[in-house]
């Protein structure tokens, strides 16, 4: 196996480490008082290179974060998944209008009539509400309101 | 629900990641002035709570070259909902899946991710699930073009 290999032009080249790391801890790092020494001897490196290597996957974007994937509903909050139906031509307006939100986490552009999707996270149900409504008002867009309803368990299955 | 404020520091500190030193709990515990033994108990209560879905690497899905992200949309029947979600989160390229309700003008109450290196594959995988299963209902494929605003899951 090479030491490097190109996934995709646009994306990152990643070293024979790097991939073995992401491939490997996507959930369990060590609870021990040196986890990133526990992951050298498993991964047969030094502790320095397994924090040198987490350091430089996150400075190249790859990486958000060596820690907790949170389950923001366990938490205290509202969450929905909401849609627009966006004339082309108004899309960058309202894509500024609808992420001007601090209520608004991810916004996707997505290839269909209902063509702007985003998630509101707010206090509760009725900021929630009250927010969704006051977008389409503002933005003069058709909208839907999609909370989960019902989250089925899917592995975790990424490959670098 | 009071939430402790050892919790809330906590989980706040840990939002910007496990410090990369050689004792990252112990370099918590002091900044938050408790015990190490102590961090490292509250993270597991975390993740036994449900509260840490997972404790590891928090990528991002473009910068390893899965290009193509798209959302599967299904109108399924009520009755056969649970059935058919177990099916597709057992797929190997299925990374999300939710039962949302129906709308006025939008059928489709059963959404999935498919995230894939390239648009073609995507399509290709689907494909072939669908034959796998026959799947006859009704669906679309919604693939991103643009993606606007991306902040990771925060919440304190």
């Amino acid at each position: 196996m090479s030491e490097h290999r190109p996934l995709r032009q646009e994306s990152v080249v990643l070293s024979d480490l790097e991939r073995r790391l992401i491939n490997a801890y996507q959930g369990d790092i060590p609870l021990d008082p040196e986890p990133f020494m526990r992951i050298a001897e498993n991964l047969g490196v030094t502790s320095e290179e397994v924090q040198q290597t987490l350091r430089r996957l996150l400075d190249k974007g790859v990486l958000t974060r060596f820690g907790p994937l949170y389950n923001i509903e366990k938490a205290d909050g509202s969450f929905s998944l909401c849609a627009l139906k966006v004339p082309e031509h108004r899309f960058d307006e309202v894509a500024d209008q609808v992420n001007g939100y601090a209520q608004v986490a991810h916004n996707y552009q997505r290839e269909h009539e209902w063509n702007m999707w985003f998630v509101l996270a707010t206090e509760d149900y009725q900021e929630l509400e009250q927010v969704f409504e006051d977008i389409k008002t503002v933005t003069g867009c058709p909208g839907l309101n999609l909370p989960k309803q019902t989250e089925f368990f899917v592995g975790l299955k990424l490959q670098a | 629900m009071v939430v402790d404020p050892f919790d809330h520091r906590l989980r706040r500190a840990l939002q910007e990641g496990l410090p990369l030193v050689s004792k990252p709990y112990a370099y918590l515990a002091e900044q938050l002035g408790v015990t190490e033994q102590e961090v490292i108990a509250k993270i597991e209560e975390f993740t036994q709570q449900g509260l840490i879905k997972r404790f590891g690497m928090v990528l991002r899905h473009h910068e390893l070259g899965y290009s193509a992200n798209c959302m599967v949309v299904w109108d399924i029947p009520d009755m056969e909902i649970e059935t058919i979600a177990q099916l597709l989160s057992d797929e190997a390229c299925v990374t999300l899946c939710y039962q949302r309700p129906r709308r006025q003008g939008w059928p489709y109450n059963l959404f999935c991710m498919i995230h894939g290196k390239g648009r073609d594959l995507v399509e290709q995988q689907l494909k072939e699930l669908i034959e796998r299963h026959q799947l006859s209902y009704p669906h679309q494929l919604l693939f991103s073009s643009k993606r606007f605003k991306q902040r990771g899951a925060r919440y304190v």
